[in-house]
């Protein structure tokens, strides 16, 4: 059994912050993390690239720190004051919950074919050593996500095809004017922009369909008035991203889509904050801050001097959260015999007779699989606006062995 | 590169730097499939952060391990398909 001050679950920027502040404070932390390498998903160890900029300095005052970081441990229950992994479990005074998000996945007919992958996933595949020099891929979906991987593709030898954005021009204008006033966030936006072709980012245009015999070969998209091919040898599509507040609801927090903060990003139980993206989608740099803050007063530190970025870095979410607002179109792409839940190939059809996730659950096994609804949940409260998934323990597949530890 | 570490994929030998995933070493074998659905359908990996469970396969004879997941060790036997 681990024993710390502060415990932090989650090792992106916003988990990283949260444990450096509270070590360096004299606290005795414990940073865990599931991933086989520190770094959450925007700082994802690289196997092409070092770690540079703000990565490289905070991981460097992170183990300066004296915080003890444990990768490879997930924690799959929480209980107040204990924390449950594979590898043990941490007794802990206060908690930060820095679990990140997930990518929110739509089905389409053919989403199921193998090189259909996720925005982010398939970014993630690429900083894992995945190899895209060459490929003829489509990017599709919503968010700044898609303009950062498009481009990271591309820089990567991708001959990316087209960018294929759900949200109209119009309908991103905020997001567009909120990034002129962040000259961090306009510089990085001109460098995506000037890695791809000109014309190849279209808005108002999305995927309905993947063709392709036991690989993806080709996609349709539309614009809603024309319908066309794009041949393809990868097709990566995410629709914005999930806060995973599961670790949260366990340990009774207030979660309405996001985790409840109040501005010492303290939620509502006891001795639990949250930081970074569970208390809404904002990227790495309101992560950061909100990291600080939770490290901060979790030690009961003084966090006045972080809350007009704080307050910043919340109006961004806002905006974030209209720009990219999904079209109703998009639920009417799966067709009746589209798989929706791909652990248990429940199709949309088998879903028909069902008014709540719960009876569908039962009958038809749809969000019974290993990924336990974590996909099809999201995308079923988006198609059929069904609530979102129960939170019940273990929140990952486990063996007998594990429990019985 | 002397630190190169080898593993096998359906039997056949890859090299692979440290710090791969089984995910990549799959991608550098040509396979794009990684299991076989409940209903018999090819499926390969989606979200590439351990969340789907899409990218499961046997892993010195351990099945169902998430290759998205795992780092590639000298001498690892991939099997997928399952
Ligand atoms: C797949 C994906 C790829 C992305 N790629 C980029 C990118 O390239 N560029 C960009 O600007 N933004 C990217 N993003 C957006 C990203 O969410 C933010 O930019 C930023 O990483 C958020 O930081 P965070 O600390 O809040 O969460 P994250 O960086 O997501 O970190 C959360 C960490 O918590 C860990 N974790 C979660 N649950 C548990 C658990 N139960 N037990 C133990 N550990 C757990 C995860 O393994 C992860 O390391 C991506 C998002 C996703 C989903
Ligand atoms: S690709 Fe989703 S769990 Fe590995």
């Amino acid at each position: 059994m681990i024993e710390a001050d502060v415990a932090v679950v989650g090792g992106g920027p916003a988990g990283i912050a949260a444990a450096t502040v509270a070590a360096e404070s004299g606290a005795r932390v414990v940073l865990l993390d599931e991933g086989a390498t520190l770094g959450g998903q925007i700082w994802r160890r690289d196997v092409l690239a070092a770690p540079k900029g703000s990565a490289a300095a905070w991981l460097d005052r992170l183990a300066a720190s004296g915080a003890e970081v444990l990768s490879g441990w997930s924690v799959f229950d929480a209980e107040p004051r204990r924390l449950v992994g594979f590898r043990g479990i941490v007794r802990f005074h206060q908690v930060v919950i820095a679990t990140g998000a997930r990518e929110r996945f739509l089905p389409f007919p053919g989403w199921t074919l193998p090189g259909v992958t996720g925005l982010g996933g398939l970014q993630a595949m690429v900083k894992s050593g995945c190899d895209v020099s060459d490929r003829r891929i489509v990017v599709g979906g919503s968010g700044p996500l898609a303009i950062a991987v498009a481009a990271s593709l591309a820089e990567r030898g991708a001959h990316v095809a087209l960018v294929a954005e759900q949200a109209s021009w119009v309908q991103i204008r905020p997001f567009l004017f909120a990034i002129l006033r962040e000259p961090r966030k306009f510089m990085q936006g001109l460098d995506y922009a000037l890695a791809l072709h000109p014309g190849v980012v279209r808005f108002g245009t999305w995927v309905v369909g993947a063709e392709g015999r036991d690989r993806v070969e080709a996609v349709r998209v539309t614009d809603g008035r024309r319908t066309w091919r794009e041949r393809c040898d990868l097709l990566a599509v995410g629709y914005g991203l999930v806060p995973q507040t599961e670790l949260a609801a366990l340990l009774g927090c207030r979660v309405e889509e996001a985790v409840w903060v109040d501005r010492e990003q303290r939620t509502t139980a006891s001795g639990v904050f949250a930081a970074g993206e569970p208390t809404g989608i904002g990227g790495v740099e309101c992560a950061l801050i909100e990291g600080q803050i939770a490290g901060l007063a979790a030690v009961g530190r003084e966090v006045d001097h972080l809350e007009t970025e704080r307050f910043r870095g919340l109006r961004f979410k806002d905006v974030l959260k209209t720009a990219f607002e999904l079209r109703n179109e998009l639920r009417h792409v799966p067709r009746p015999e589209t798989i929706v839940c791909r652990c248990e190939d429940v199709r949309l059809v088998d879903l028909e007779p069902f008014v709540d996730r719960r009876t569908a659950k039962l009958v038809t096994r749809c969000g019974m699989g290993p990924c336990q609804g974590r996909v099809c949940g999201d995308s079923l409260e988006f198609l059929k606006k069904w609530g979102p998934n129960e939170v019940r323990p273990p929140l990952m597949p486990t063996s007998v062995g594990d429990l019985a530890r | 590169m002397a630190d190169m570490l080898t593993v096998r994929v359906n039997g056949v030998v890859m090299c692979v730097p440290p710090g791969f995933t089984v995910l990549a070493a799959l991608d550098r074998a040509g396979t794009r499939t990684c299991r076989t659905s409940v209903t018999g359908e090819p499926r390969g990996a989606l979200c590439g952060m351990g969340i789907c469970q899409e990218c499961r396969v046997t892993i010195d004879g351990r099945s169902h391990e998430r290759s998205c997941m795992t780092l590639c060790q000298d001498g690892m036997e991939i099997v997928t398909g399952d």
